[in-house]
């Protein structure tokens, strides 16, 4: 095996799991915030590890960057889906 | 492997679907009807048809979804005197889908094998458009009084849209209204829209020659405008703004004038001279997106609810 093919198959696999566990953590967790923990764990790392895990793969600087592009991309959304819904859970706990 | 992950995605569907039909919260049918329209964007992934995927998460995941969502907020306070369904008229209806699906899956199955295909012609004909994607071929030539029509229905679904209003507010602005803004939102909404608008340009260039185009490029920057309304960065234009009704008809005019220009310069409605066949395709398209952004960022914002200023 080339080394790039097995550099991507340690990333993308370590990048599944981690998806893996943080749905796990999604489903199990007890508390609304605990389980955004587990979320944004799986969204951020897992996705960034599959983006590495997939840059020797491409073929041009371009599509590499675009693939960065997306997990900055994916990174700033989920950022901002969390503080959202950690809001809307402290507001709803401390009352209107 | 690959069958496995297709086995797996059609398993999905199916469970996604039996869940939006059976949940009795409406939020949470919808929430998933917007899951539904990603999944079934990878599907079409799969199916290597990139155009219908890209489509099917802006248009069936994305904008139908806020829309739905916005319309349950509306019904929301009368729900409780509302009627629902009867048991029978659910029976009803689902006897009704079974049918059809059935009668969709026997015509699909009935296909000789090769299925007869029109790909070979669409593809021999793609120099003389100068385009490097069929799909937008198929689109905007060969085809072109389908989308022309399309176009058009969206624009009359504003306009029945626009019509909810109260009289004496007709022309007046549609409001969002949020109760609050929240920081982290306003910050996406000051940071997002650049790369937005930017990637909704891509994809309608490139739609050209690889799967995007006008209705995705259309969708993002729609999606854009509405993220700057939400956050109270800019207010929602008045719907009798000259500007805003261009804007709105522009790309159909547009359309439309280059379709009876085919008559004097090709010899046909529709026909576009083969040695600027793409430059007018592309014109065509960049007025088409902006209409289409504009028509469903005003279409999520509803009917106009505050009264038009003097």
């Amino acid at each position: 095996m080339a080394p790039a093919d097995a550099f991507t198959l340690l990333f993308v696999t370590a990048g599944a799991i981690l998806f893996l566990a943080g749905t796990l953590g999604l489903l199990r967790f007890p508390d609304t915030l605990s389980r955004l923990h587990a979320l944004s764990k799986a969204d951020n790392l897992g996705l960034g590890l599959i983006v590495i895990g997939l840059l020797p793969q491409c073929d041009s600087v371009t599509a590499g960057l675009k693939l960065v592009c997306v997990w900055l991309l994916a990174q700033l959304s989920a950022a901002t889906a969390s503080q959202l819904i950690a809001g809307a859970v402290y507001r709803r706990k401390s009352g209107p | 492997m690959t069958l496995l992950l297709d086995l797996a995605l059609v398993a999905w569907l199916l469970a996604l679907a039996l869940h939006i039909a059976r949940v009795r919260d409406d939020r949470n049918a919808i929430v998933a009807f917007i899951g539904f329209g990603l999944l079934l964007g990878l599907g079409w992934t799969r199916l290597a048809s990139l155009d219908v995927a890209l489509t099917e998460a802006a248009i069936g995941g994305g904008v139908t979804g806020v829309l739905l969502l916005r319309a349950e907020a509306h019904l929301r306070p009368g729900k409780a005197s509302g009627a629902s369904v009867s048991h029978g008229g659910k029976t009803l209806a689902a006897i009704a889908c079974a049918m059809v699906a059935a009668g969709l899956a026997l015509a699909v199955l009935a296909f000789p094998s090769p299925a007869p295909t029109l790909a070979p012609a669409a593809a021999t004909a793609l120099p003389s458009t100068g385009l490097g994607n069929p799909v937008t071929a198929v689109l905007l030539a060969y085809r072109a009084l389908d989308t022309l029509l399309e176009k058009v229905v969206l624009i009359l679904a504003l306009i029945g849209v626009w019509s909810l209003a109260p009289d004496h507010l007709w022309g007046g602005a549609p409001s969002l209204r949020p109760d609050v803004v929240p920081e982290p939102l306003a910050y996406l909404a000051q940071t997002l829209p650049p790369f937005g608008v930017l990637i909704a340009v891509y994809m309608f260039w490139v739609g050209a020659d690889a799967p995007g185009g006008t209705f995705q490029g259309g969708t993002v920057l729609a999606a854009m405008w509405l993220l700057v309304m939400l956050a109270r960065l800019r207010p929602a234009p008045e719907t009798r703004r000259r500007s805003v009704r261009l804007v709105l008809i522009g790309g159909p005019t547009l359309f439309l004038a280059i379709g009876f220009l085919g008559f004097a310069m090709a010899g046909g409605f529709l026909a576009y001279p083969e040695s600027i066949a793409k430059p007018l395709i592309v014109g065509i398209e960049a007025a088409l997106t902006l209409s289409i952004a504009a028509t469903l960022g005003l279409l999520v914002a509803g009917p106009a609810q505050t009264a038009p200023g003097r």
